[in-house]
């Protein structure tokens, strides 16, 4: 009898086994076991969002309550997280479908989400900037190496490589076909096997961490 | 000396403000590089160009608006494409605040071309789960998109009467910001045998040359200079283009930022052996 610990390990066995064997023979029974498996991995994955969604409110208001270092920018979060759910909630009554063009949702999301998110991502610049000229330094040979590489693709990319000499991109072309080719495949080889090797782990019941 | 010592220490915020006047005064006066249309987005072109009339080409909208500059463009592109050409595409959506972009650029292309919704394109929307979504469509899509964004049962659209899954649709294209480009080569490419072409985000762009050097994927279009070869290759220069000559001025500017950086560490360097060689 299967008891305690016992039942996730089982779970883990069976469906880790069932899906690897759907993947190589999708044929009855297997075939049908995958389908569920995957609709009830979708129908979880709903449910995480929802859990996402609780551990961030907790942390917040936690942060507000203990008045914590910036708990100000916190309240502001829980603002923002409270205006487009009763936003998005009011647009779907109203429109059938809070992201139809014209609903309340899709104002915010033009002109506070896009704006925001955009922001974001285009600190990089400032910070890739500073960062280029503080930290990429030519220390030793590995990092000189790494640093004339990394100043010819960039050069390279842009259309400005082509009127100096149309060799430069081509040039650029090969170090990504080639030497950062052959790094990034033996890296991938190397994540994917290790991803066996745990995904093996896991299903043998011999990586037990996620119970605890 | 005084100079290289200034130059070493130099406040990040004169660095910053340099780099928002490179980027904002090119796209201000728009000065015109020559761009050249480098293999991978040429092959990408290609898969598109010779799908046969009438084929079925689905979108995936693996992106949000942090990367909207750098997909954005390629997706208006890609889409005039296809209606240029009579396909149908059809848009699916993985990551959810992607969803209104992938529909802001359908509905404006289509609205360029008279296109008719449910007739020549169609929009699926957002499903969370996208592994098994993926390998859900290899046998019906119905199974997971049996309605469209706004909610409407997909068999009241002609254009999805004969598509049931990957055997249907001629060629997948991902739009990827993320790992879930990946994802569609392992399920719908290896398992599936669906052609696949990317395009990804600049930094992404380097994790799929491998995929397209073994032929897993057909072509690949990376960031926004692949969307600016895109969109001349489809004579319809538009924002990625426009957007070439900051990233020229800003890369050349990064490039300057790395040489005088050293130039300062190896003086400062010299400077503090010396100082040591005299104590001795």
């Amino acid at each position: 009898m299967i008891k305690g610990k016992g039942i996730p390990l089982a779970i883990s066995f069976l469906t880790g086994t069932i899906i690897i064997i759907a993947f190589f023979i999708p044929h009855a029974p297997f075939g049908s076991f995958e389908e569920i498996s995957l609709r009830w991995y979708s129908i979880i994955a709903g449910f995480t969002m929802l859990l996402g969604v609780d551990s961030l409110l907790r942390l917040h208001t936690n942060k507000i309550k203990r008045k914590e270092n910036h708990w100000a920018y916190s309240i502001v979060l829980l603002f923002g997280f409270l205006l487009i759910v009763i936003v998005g909630i009011i647009s779907t009554i109203r429109y059938g479908n809070a992201f139809l063009t014209g609903s309340g949702f899709m104002y915010m999301y033009d002109n506070m989400i896009i704006p925001l998110q955009s922001t974001m991502f285009s600190l990089l610049a400032f910070f890739i900037a500073s960062a280029a000229y503080r930290a990429f330094r030519a220390r030793n040979f590995d990092a000189t190496l790494l640093l004339i590489t990394a100043i010819i693709v960039m050069f390279g990319r842009v259309p400005i490589s082509e009127m100096i000499s149309p060799k430069i991109p081509i040039f650029t072309e090969w170090i990504m076909s080639v030497p950062q080719m052959a790094a990034k495949r033996g890296i991938i080889i190397g994540i994917a096997l290790g991803a066996i090797g745990v995904s093996l782990r896991i299903i043998l019941g011999i990586e037990r961490s996620y119970l605890s | 000396m005084n100079i290289i010592k200034k130059l070493a220490n130099i406040d990040r915020r004169i660095i910053f403000i340099v780099i928002a006047i490179v980027v904002i005064i090119p796209l201000i006066f728009k000065p015109k590089f020559p761009i050249v249309v480098s293999e991978p987005v040429q092959k990408a072109y290609d898969a598109v160009n010779n799908l046969p009339e009438g084929a079925n080409v689905m979108i995936s909208i693996d992106y949000d608006a942090a990367s909207m500059p750098e997909l954005q463009p390629y997706l208006e592109a890609l889409l005039s494409h296809c209606f240029m050409k009579d396909f149908h595409p059809i848009l699916i959506v993985q990551w959810q605040l992607g969803a209104p972009l992938g529909t802001q650029a359908l509905e404006k292309i289509a609205a360029e071309y008279n296109k008719e919704y449910g007739i020549d394109y169609i929009n699926l929307g957002y499903r969370p789960g996208y592994v098994a979504q993926m390998v859900g469509i290899g046998r019906e899509i119905r199974t997971y998109f049996n309605s469209d964004y706004k909610g409407d049962l997909i068999e009241k659209y002609p254009v999805m009467n004969n598509i049931h899954n990957y055997d249907d649709i001629d060629l997948l294209i991902g739009l990827e910001a993320g790992a879930t480009g990946q994802v569609w080569v392992q399920y719908a490419g290896a398992r599936f045998d669906q052609r696949i072409v990317l395009a990804l985000t600049a930094v992404s762009a380097p994790d799929a040359y491998f995929f397209f050097q073994s032929g897993q994927i057909e072509g690949l279009v990376g960031g926004m200079k692949g969307a600016a070869e895109y969109e001349i290759l489809v004579d319809k220069p538009d924002m990625a283009v426009a957007g070439m000559a900051a990233q020229s001025f800003a890369h050349m500017l990064i490039i300057l930022f790395i040489v005088f950086g050293n130039i300062a560490y190896f003086v400062d360097k010299r400077k503090k052996n010396k100082a040591k060689g005299g104590i001795k």
